[in-house]
């Protein structure tokens, strides 16, 4: 259905794409697949029209096109579902769908009554309920996902391309899109599914494409592989090297949670770490882990419960009584919560160490270099320099400076929440290298995350929270995906 | 980013500042006279003093529009323990502590509010310029002590106004304080993500409380130096001066999202509009006009920066093509 040749994309003197082929049939997925950066939206952009390829040729149906914009690319029946899909706010569903083309009554005028009933039957064709007259702002993302796709059949698209439509949704919600997709499957349509989840690419894809660094890295069924090839393929390495199980000396206990309850999202957690033990929290989104470190962190009020660091009870009301108590957070949200992207990577790390790089009342312009070098070091940040802005950074390299910045506070705590969500599978390496580093370093290390084989691979023990409670606790040898996976959605 | 740097923006000022002194010492003889250029500063110094801590407020992503009317508090209590016979050294605290404590209830109200300072400074400009005018009413109060005049009408050395000599203390010590401080990088820190501040524990509640104590500090100030200059108190004492002093911090390039600007730049600010008013006052320019070239360079701040970036972003651009 639809033949890329050669296709190569230029953008000043970076080669974003290059001489990449690959095909896409009716009724079939195809995944795209590539660690960040290794072009998978580039060629998104060029199918979509809206980039120009700078070589080669986009051919659907066997007919050659050249997109000028995207309403050349859903001309020729091309459609894109991105990611977080942008919409207009403020009106109806069915105006959305329609948007651009509304149906056209007497005298020119928008023709309300086939607008809602044409939206109603392109949405109950895919299973959806919601009503074509909701207002857009009024939806969640898995529902936005409901409309563009909706929007993209009205549209009589013939290939649909999914730019990781999973990220944002919830368990139930995905398994409803698998559904989906597998309808549209049976129905004919060309399909591009992009994803960095490797169980969902097995689960519905048939073909794959790897991407590494702008070129084909390899293509192929997805029947003939197995998952370590195609990481292998994607970044030349193999799956032990990004989920190092690192052994150190597990010592005494210096954080010890009791009864810690909030009056809407935890309540009664209780659990303990080591020094040099990774205590692994896993469970679905929503399950109340990162409002639990946040309540702990003295970032979120708690009505009940205890924290006991290194055997002394302390009250946390503040972050900076937790700090002072030798805790770090890592929150999960970097970019909002973690760095402050315009500032240089120096003025980061140096940021929460402040206090003690004074003289008197001005900072220590040597005593802060030393402490940038040291952590920056420390967690090994690729940077032109340290006076390099954050917002330059790879993904990877952003939640390096938010760990150094948080080990140059010198916790005896280090609570890492989602630390390599969103980051590429070379990155996430690095960071799992430094989580290493500091439990051999005596820390205590925290791990909140929603990848069960980040959570299985690198954890001594793990809590499974569901529904702001902890349904389960398992110490390494008991860990199996399967036991895991049912008691976080258990809870339910 | 720009702190402690001496950026475009402030090279662009200098050369403006430039232009403006060549401009007009050659249409007026008068105005290239070091006791004409050290006397003009009379008009300007009082709001520049209060641009110093706007210009922290607005680095720190809040506002303070409510500093005339704290001004005109302050002077109206002063005035009112005049009246009673109170000597220099308590007037002098009196201002002083009126005026902080009208900054620290817009900086509580602010936090216990949460809602954006421009709402709450709108409120209490009207709040505390109606307690002033309630309490004067039509009168004047004029019964300062003697030695009062030191503060807005004394030439130190024959030739500097003491007013101006404040006016620099403060400017090298709120320079001090923004660029080579911890705090000045805390300030910075709220200013550009005050999200990512509190969550590496700085107390972004005690910040913003103790910048709005100090620019309702320095508004006192300033109504004290306004008062001994003018001599007398009435109700419309300062009237306007909010929107000058926050046209010369954004004119001196303190991005009004907050996290950027410099006090440098906000001095360079405060001595172009200066010496511009001067010079067309000069020129026989009434007072009215003026504001126009005031508003057209408020307007060249804000967009220039804009087409600025788009420029650049151009010749990038094309020579990437070449």
């Amino acid at each position: 259905m639809l033949d890329v040749e050669r296709l190569s994309k230029r953008f000043g003197g970076i080669q974003a794409l290059k001489d990449v082929s690959f095909h896409a049939r009716s009724g079939r997925v195809l995944g795209l697949i590539g660690e960040n950066g290794a072009g998978k939206s580039t060629i998104v952009k060029c199918l979509t029209g809206i980039h120009s390829p700078t070589s080669g040729s986009i051919k659907v149906n066997n007919t050659p096109h050249q997109f000028v914009g995207p309403q050349d690319a859903s001309a020729a029946g091309i459609s894109a579902i991105q990611q977080e899909p942008s919409m207009f706010d403020d009106i109806t569903v069915a105006e959305n769908i329609f948007v651009g083309r509304l149906p056209k009554g007497q005298a020119g005028r928008v023709d309300w009554t086939a607008t809602r009933s044409s939206a109603q039957s392109v949405l109950e064709q895919i299973g959806s309920d919601i009503a074509p007259s909701t207002m857009m702002k009024h939806l969640s993302v898995a529902e936005r996902h409901m409309v563009s796709l909706a929007q993209a059949l009205s549209t009589d698209a013939q290939l649909i391309i999914f730019d990781e439509p999973t990220a944002a949704l919830s368990q139930a919600e995905i398994h409803h899109l698998y559904g989906i997709i597998d309808d549209l499957k049976a129905a004919g349509k060309a399909i591009i599914f992009i994803s960095h989840k490797f169980d969902e690419i097995f689960r519905i894809c048939d073909d794959y494409v790897v991407l590494r660094d702008g070129e084909l890295a390899g293509s192929g069924l997805i029947s003939e592989v197995s998952k370590d090839d195609l990481i292998a393929q994607m970044v030349g390495r193999e799956l032990s090297e990004i989920y190092p199980k690192v052994e150190a000396q597990i010592g005494e206990e210096v954080l010890r949670v009791d009864r810690f309850t909030h009056p809407s999202e935890f309540a009664d957690i209780g659990f303990a770490v080591r020094r040099g033990e990774i205590l692994g929290f896993y469970g679905l989104v929503g399950a109340g882990r990162t409002e639990l470190m946040e309540g702990i962190f003295g970032l979120k009020p708690v009505t009940d419960g205890t924290v006991t660091i290194k055997g002394q009870p302390i009250k946390i009301t503040s972050t900076q009584d937790a700090m002072r108590a030798g805790l770090a957070y890592v929150p999960e949200d970097r970019q909002r919560h973690g760095a402050i992207l315009p500032f240089s990577i120096r003025r980061n790390i140096s940021l929460p160490k402040l206090q003690d790089l004074a003289r008197g009342i001005f900072v220590n312009r040597p005593a802060e270099s030393r402490l940038v070098d040291t952590f920056a070091d420390r967690v090994s940040i690729r940077a032109s320099s340290w006076r390099q802005k954050v917002s330059e950074l790879s993904g990877g390299n952003q939640q390096k400076v938010v760990i150094g910045k948080w080990l140059a506070t010198n916790p005896d705590i280090i609570i890492l929440d989602e630390p390599t969500k969103g980051i590429d599978v070379g990155s996430k390496a690095a960071v799992h290298q430094a989580i290493g580093d500091l439990v051999k370093a005596g820390l205590a290390v925290v791990l909140v995350s929603s990848e069960l084989e980040e959570a299985l691979g690198i954890s001594d023990r793990l809590m499974v929270m569901a529904r702001g409670r902890v349904v389960a606790e398992y110490d390494r040898a008991d860990f199996s995906s399967e036991t895991v996976v049912a008691a976080a959605a258990g809870g339910i | 980013m720009k702190s402690g740097a001496f950026g475009a923006w402030e090279v662009a000022l200098l050369i403006l500042l430039a232009a403006v002194i060549v401009l007009m010492s050659s249409l007026s003889p008068y105005f290239l006279d070091l006791y004409n250029l050290i006397d003009s500063t009379f008009s300007f110094a009082e709001k520049a003093l209060i641009a110093l801590p706007m210009a922290l407020l607005i680095i720190a992503r809040e506002i303070d529009v409510s500093v005339a009317s704290i001004v005109a508090l302050s002077a109206v209590v002063m005035g009112v323990v005049a009246e009673s016979g109170a000597g220099l050294p308590i007037l002098v605290l009196v201002g002083l502590f009126t005026g902080t404590l009208a900054g620290v209830l817009n900086g509580v109200i602010v936090s216990a509010l949460g809602v954006h300072s421009i709402v709450v400074t709108i409120g209490t400009l009207s709040l505390y310029r109606g307690i002033a005018v309630s309490i004067v009413g039509d009168d004047a109060y004029t019964s300062f002590p003697d030695g009062w005049s030191w503060f807005g009408q004394h030439y130190l050395w024959g030739y500097i106004p003491a007013e101006l000599l404040i006016y620099i203390v403060a400017t090298v010590i709120f320079g001090i304080y923004l660029h080579t401080t911890i705090y000045g990088r805390r300030i910075y820190a709220i200013g550009t993500n005050p999200d990512v501040a509190r969550y590496t524990g700085i107390n972004v509640t005690r910040y913003r409380i103790w910048l709005f104590a100090l620019s309702g500090l320095l508004s006192g100030l300033a109504a004290i130096l306004l008062t001994s200059r003018l001599g007398s108190v009435r109700l419309n004492i300062a009237t306007g001066w909010e929107l000058q002093v926050i046209t010369m911090v954004v004119l001196g390039g303190v991005g009004i999202a907050g996290g950027t600007g410099t006090i440098i730049g906000v001095t360079l600010a405060v001595f172009l509009i200066g010496f511009l008013t001067f010079g067309l006052s000069l020129i026989n320019v009434p007072g009215l006009v003026l504001n126009i070239y005031i508003g057209l360079m408020l307007i060249g701040a804000i967009a220039i920066p804009h087409l600025m970036g788009r420029l650049r972003q151009k010749m990038t651009a094309s020579r990437k093509d070449a």
